[in-house]
């Protein structure tokens, strides 16, 4: 691997820039491998990322029926913040947010991201509460929070209405100064150049059809490019989840929605930090290139299709004037939609599965993003150890039946 | 957006409707026989087929009830619409296909 460098921008200027290596090899699978993942996202290739780094499990491949990040890591509004309510979930986000920190540094490549800080508003008084409570909560997990009054949102947000003339008036709002945005695209692919530096086969266009499984155990996957020979498996699907789940004989408690987001004409700067609303209902930041990036919610019926319903839209615009007027003249430029896999206490699942050496990370939903260095390195412990980390203990499949639910819908509902 | 039939008021918009997910889920006849993996299975467990998936809706915005739906997740076609209650019209199991 060419490491990348002001020299390495330096020498590759001076021959037109025609010279730079490919960032990552595209080998044939081999008919063997100590541990297959199944799914080219950010959160499958920094599974294999961490495996290789981390611990010593032989030869990884990682399988993607698409290209790398065609998923919902390509599709996110890349908002990443750690301010969860409960004790688990505050410490996971957090541990995704400090890895996010260190990433660029860590993979050698710039991920871009922008610690512009992350705004959650409050409407109504019950919002008020709501809000005080988290704030409080989330510091006593020593995460940064602090709570703003309408003034303070007008200082950090000047192109936002605060005028109590409104249906519904922005009474207060809580902050993370640590949370912001991060380039999609670069945490798959920095993650998949490091992982493909340390060893491990990345093949695009290969879609996991089906997995054997012998006396409870995995013994190999069958793929659109031939049988693939491993004992150990990691479902990284998203969407797809329950459908790779199906092909074990599993069911689980997801179901697949699809979210929406687009993009405004590019403008000048006005917005320094991404603005989310619960009680409206949206979210917003500007991209790097002017872009304003909005977000809204999931349609309510299941779909693979990868698009939404057009009065998702509607609501979405109303819900965006309703906090800033001065947006009512722009132009929207693309809209797209992803894939949701959404869990009913609005958590993720991430650890072991019934049958022997099959695991399973999914679940994220609307919010995944924030977590994939986390998500990464904590799926990489338990498929080495065959245990979950402390991080990721509480995140099991067994929690639907034992009742020991993290209910996170107000951290990730409306918020992603 | 989709044109949802409903089986009172013919075709109407989707934004009349409320999806009510998964239909068919049967209620366990004897509560106290099951154990917690069955209760798991009953509460949170879904289908989630890409393919044929058979849901209820109800037409909130309108006449107010409810009604079975079969539609297809990655087309989006309606493939059958039919009353609570009415055994889902018979081209084999709804599924992954
Ligand atoms: C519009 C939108 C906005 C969002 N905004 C945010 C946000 O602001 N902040 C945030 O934290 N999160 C956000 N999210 C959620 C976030 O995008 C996801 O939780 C996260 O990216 C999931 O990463 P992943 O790697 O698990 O999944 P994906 O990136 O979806 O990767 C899964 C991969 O598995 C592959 N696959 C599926 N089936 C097979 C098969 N049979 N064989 C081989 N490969 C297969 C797919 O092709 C896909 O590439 C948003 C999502 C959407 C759709
Ligand atoms: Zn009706």
């Amino acid at each position: 691997m060419t490491r990348y460098s002001i020299f390495s921008l330096a020498r590759n200027a001076l021959g037109y820039h025609r010279g730079w290596p490919r960032a990552w090899r595209s080998p044939e699978p081999a008919p063997t491998y100590d541990v297959v993942i199944v799914g080219g996202g950010g959160h499958g290739l920094a599974t294999a990322y961490y495996l290789a780094k981390e611990h010593d499990v032989g030869r990884v491949a990682v399988l993607e029926k698409g290209w790398l990040g065609g998923g919902n890591t390509g599709r996110n509004t890349t908002i990443i913040r750690s301010n969860y309510l409960w004790d688990e979930s505050a410490h996971f986000y957090e541990k995704a947010l400090q890895l996010y920190e260190g990433l660029s540094r860590e993979l050698n490549f710039n991920i871009m991201l922008s610690q512009r800080g992350v705004l959650n508003l409050a409407h109504n008084e019950h919002d008020l509460k709501e809000m005080s409570r988290r704030v409080r909560a989330i510091r006593l997990n020593g995460i940064d929070s602090e709570i703003l009054d309408p003034a303070g949102v007008k200082t950090e947000v000047p192109v936002i209405n605060i005028s109590g003339d409104v249906r519904y008036p922005i009474l207060g709002a809580s902050l993370q100064r640590r949370g912001g945005v991060a380039r999609h695209d670069a945490v798959a692919w920095g993650f998949a150049r490091a992982a493909d530096a340390r060893g491990v086969d990345i093949v695009q266009n290969c879609e996991v059809t089906g997995i054997e499984i012998a006396n409870g155990r995995v013994r190999g996957l069958q793929t659109s490019r031939g049988t693939i020979a491993t004992r150990k498996v990691g479902l990284v699907a998203a969407g797809h989840s329950s459908v790779l789940a199906a092909m074990a004989g599993l069911r689980l408690p997801i179901e697949s929605h699809p979210l929406q987001a687009m993009v405004s004409e590019p403008i000048k700067p006005v917005l320094n930090s991404v603005v989310m609303s619960n009680t409206v209902h949206v979210y917003v930041s500007q991209s790097d290139k002017g872009e304003l990036v909005i977000g809204a919610g999931i349609d309510g019926f299941n779909s693979y299709a990868q698009r939404g319903s057009f009065q998702v839209v509607e609501n979405q615009m109303g819900a965006l004037l309703e906090l800033f007027p001065i947006f009512s003249r722009l132009r929207m430029l693309r809209q797209w939609g992803g894939i949701v896999d959404v869990c009913p206490d609005a958590s993720p699942i991430v650890g072991k599965t019934p049958v022997d050496g099959l695991y399973i990370n999914c679940g994220w939903g609307t919010g995944g993003f924030k977590a994939t260095p986390g998500s990464g390195w904590a799926f990489a412990h338990t498929i080495a150890q065959n245990e979950p980390h402390e991080l990721n203990a509480p995140f099991t499949l067994e929690r639907f039946s034992t009742g020991a639910l993290i209910d996170e819908h107000g951290a990730a509902a409306v918020a992603h | 957006m989709l044109l949802i039939p409903c089986p009172w008021c013919g075709h109407r918009d989707e934004s009349e409707f409320t999806c009510g997910g998964e239909a068919h889920i049967q209620r366990p006849a004897d509560p106290a026989a099951l154990d917690d993996a069955d209760w798991a299975d009953y509460v949170f467990m879904r289908t989630n087929p890409k393919g044929r998936h058979r849901e209820r809706w109800c037409h909130s915005h309108g006449c107010g009830r409810w009604f079975n739906v079969e539609r297809h997740t990655l087309t989006h076609d309606i493939v059958a619409v039919y009353r609570m209650g009415e055994t889902p019209p018979d081209h084999g199991e709804a599924d992954g296909t």
